[in-house]
């Protein structure tokens, strides 16, 4: 084990995989970061700093850095992949998704299923996402609504470094597209990652980040963290709550959030995105379809309203979910009669 | 030269707040009291002031991440800005939007843009508009203008829109604002036509003009043929290409790694556009330094004012998350 930042855990997995597999390849704007300039050519290392040092070590081949050209990036990722390699896709910023969409949704995910499976397409799209910092309405969104709904893509949502490092390596082994959506605001969370340079974790499998029997917390990416710290409050009133933390939103761990909601009986579901056909919306509905003679109460969404998101700081904060907006719709489902 | 004093001084007073305006936030952002990104126009003034002085409030104009100075030469409101930027109910966008996307569609100032390339679309559909309008009592057209980085000028939306412009006559102008950088990445390696932007915009089939953005007398010559040119029905787009420089980071907080040993002095020395411009004016005579400096004080006292406003402005409220929509769930 080692102490590591969550930005560090992902710069060190895709390191090492490329060390380990020569066709990994790295391509995004600034990932090598000071290319054409006197302090390069690296100056920077990815904005993120997620690929510092790797274009000293790999060379221009496969640490590609691009023109802001977010089309030509998500596309290129599908003809390496396509053609036996194995990319690893930086957008900058998860609201790009908007300039590249039809490279992802119509041909990376669509490949395998619509080529008559006689295709892999192991591509492993990097989406810095989420709130939290003041970023505005263009580089602040959760898109993790968007990508689920798109059948032949994996969506990661890593909530910890330790799932940052094993859901990342196994993205990178997988033979389907990935997109792996990485929480901005988390990447200065630090936290113990094996150092076992095979540690994976596999897909479709959630985390019970907290244990209890009265209510259901449902939650990904930064919003586990927001669950957790509820949880903590709401046990000091003798509150229990499981916390799930799904950390793959497509495959989903169906099964992990069903066996918990039958013990409890009641669910609240948090989410990043807005309210209308999220994540929020899908589990409330799984619930609602396979364990409704468990409920002991109407399943409770907290989510983002349905706007943009706003800049200014106080609107930010209204913006976002909270603990304790958590907290009110747990002890809201507990005071159902 | 054909500006009388007055327009001089105007055209002074205007790249000077833009100035003032810019170098205040680098200080004010080390505080840490103005939330989010924000990118700063210091170096670039002279593009923005000689573009805009040209321009009526019929003309569009469409803005990038940087474009604090395309909105102070457009004629926003540097308090309203100043507002925006600190986030306050009182901004141009009642703190909804911030510096990346302050917007007075009213001054004809379509709005900055986090989304790098996605302003040149928008310009042609202003433009279009403008065509559809039809030209005024001179037979001038109205023109909409998208500005450009030389990063942006590689984004997919940026061809299709200098395509869409030729092909349906638009009066639009691409302004290319070359500052040889997109965040890290020099324009050599990224832009493959090298230093040259504007080839690219000919080979669309457009009319183009190349100019020294660090000179306002330069830009302002220039864009006056370049605007003869597309006010004509018919004629339709043209690009310009400005070589330019900017003065701070990519955005506030970059370590700027990838300048040169003593690049941002000799820039500051020999490539700022106030220098040139104030030894221009002084040298011909057409302004003296005394001129000057009161346009200096005033612009400064300006921009105090709007801090001043700006820390004293109404906070939004958590409830107006839900103003401008039409339905909330
Ligand atoms: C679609 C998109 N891709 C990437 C970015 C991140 N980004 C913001 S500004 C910028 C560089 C832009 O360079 P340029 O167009 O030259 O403008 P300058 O910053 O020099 O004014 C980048 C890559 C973005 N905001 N939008
Ligand atoms: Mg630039």
């Amino acid at each position: 084990m080692a102490k590591l930042m969550y930005r560090d855990a992902i710069r060190n997995t895709i390191f090492q995989e490329m060390q380990r597999d020569s066709r990994v390849v790295v391509l995004g704007e600034d990932v090598v970061g000071g290319m054409g300039t006197a302090g390069g050519p690296e100056a920077i290392g990815g904005i993120w700093s997620t690929s510092t040092g790797f274009y000293d070590a790999f060379g221009p081949d496969r640490v590609i850095d691009t023109p802001i050209s977010e089309s030509a990036i998500m596309g290129a990722a599908g003809g390496l992949a396509l053609a036996g390699k194995r990319p690893v896709a930086e957008i900058m910023f998860a609201d790009f998704i908007g300039v590249c969409m039809d490279q992802l949704w119509n041909q990376i995910a669509k490949f395998r299923y619509m080529f008559g499976g006689k295709s892999i397409c192991p591509a492993v799209i990097r989406m810095p996402c989420g709130a939290g910092y003041n970023a505005a309405a263009q580089h602040s969104q959760m898109i993790s609504q968007f990508v689920t709904n798109m059948p032949g893509i994996k969506v990661v949502m890593p909530a910890t470094p330790a799932d940052a490092c094993g859901l990342l390596r196994q993205a990178i082994r997988d033979d389907d597209p990935v997109v792996f959506l990485e929480h901005k605001f988390l990447y200065a969370m630090s936290g113990e990652v094996p150092d076992d340079p095979d540690f994976t974790i596999p897909f479709g499998h959630a985390r019970l980040a907290r244990a209890g029997q009265d209510a259901t917390i449902v939650a990904s990416g930064m919003m586990v963290g927001y669950a957790e710290t509820a949880a903590d409050d709401l046990a000091r009133d003798g509150i229990g709550c499981d916390v799930i933390d799904l950390r793959t939103t497509s495959p989903l761990d169906e099964e992990a959030i069903l066996d918990s909601v039958e013990v409890t009986g009641r669910a609240v579901i948090v989410d990043e995105a807005p309210p209308r056909c999220s994540l929020a919306t899908d589990i409330s509905a799984l619930i609602a379809q396979k364990a409704f003679a468990s409920l002991k109460a109407p399943v409770e969404m907290v989510t983002p309203p349905h706007t943009p998101v706003p800049f200014a700081r106080e609107l930010e904060s209204a913006y976002l979910p909270s603990p304790a907006k958590i907290a009110a719709a747990v002890r809201k489902t507990l005071e159902y009669r | 030269m054909q500006l009388n004093r007055e327009a001089l001084t105007r055209a002074y007073r205007q790249m000077k707040l833009i100035r003032e305006f810019e170098e205040r936030l680098h200080e004010e952002i080390q505080t840490g009291e103005i939330a989010g990104f924000t990118h700063l126009y210091c170096g670039q003034e002279a593009v923005a002031v000689g573009v805009c002085e040209h321009l009526t409030e019929r003309d569009k104009i469409v803005s990038t991440h940087r474009g604090h100075g395309h909105c102070l030469a457009k004629g926003c409101d540097v308090e309203g800005m100043m507002k925006e930027i600190w986030g306050s109910q009182e901004g141009l966008c009642n703190g909804k939007g911030g510096s990346m996307h302050i917007a007075d569609i009213d001054k004809g100032m379509l709005g900055a843009n986090g989304i790098v390339g996605a302003g040149a679309p928008i310009a042609v559909g202003a433009a279009l508009s403008n065509k559809i309008d039809g030209p005024d009592e001179n037979g001038k057209l109205a023109v909409a203008i998208a500005f450009s980085g030389d990063g942006a000028c590689n984004q997919g939306t940026t061809f299709e829109a200098m395509n869409l412009a030729v092909v349906t006559k638009a009066p639009a102008i691409f302004v290319f604002e070359n500052n040889h950088y997109s965040e890290h990445t020099g324009v050599d390696y990224a832009v493959g036509t090298r230093q040259d932007i504007a080839s690219r915009a000919e080979a669309f089939g457009m009319k183009v003009w190349r100019a020294d953005g660090t000179d306002f007398f330069s830009v302002y010559d220039t864009f006056r043929d370049v605007l003869e040119y597309v006010r004509v029905p018919g004629n339709g787009p043209a690009a310009v290409e400005f070589d330019t420089e900017r003065f701070f980071g990519h955005f506030e907080g970059d370590p700027q790694r990838y300048r040169g040993d003593g690049e941002l002095d000799r820039l500051r020395a020999e490539r700022d556009c106030l220098k040139i411009f104030r030894k221009s004016v002084t040298g011909a005579a057409l302004l003296d330094h005394a001129d000057l400096d009161i346009v200096d004080a005033d612009a400064l006292k300006a921009i105090e004012d709007a801090v001043t406003a700006s820390r004293a402005a109404a906070r939004p409220a958590p409830e107006n998350v839900l103003d401008n929509v039409y339905i909330s769930y």
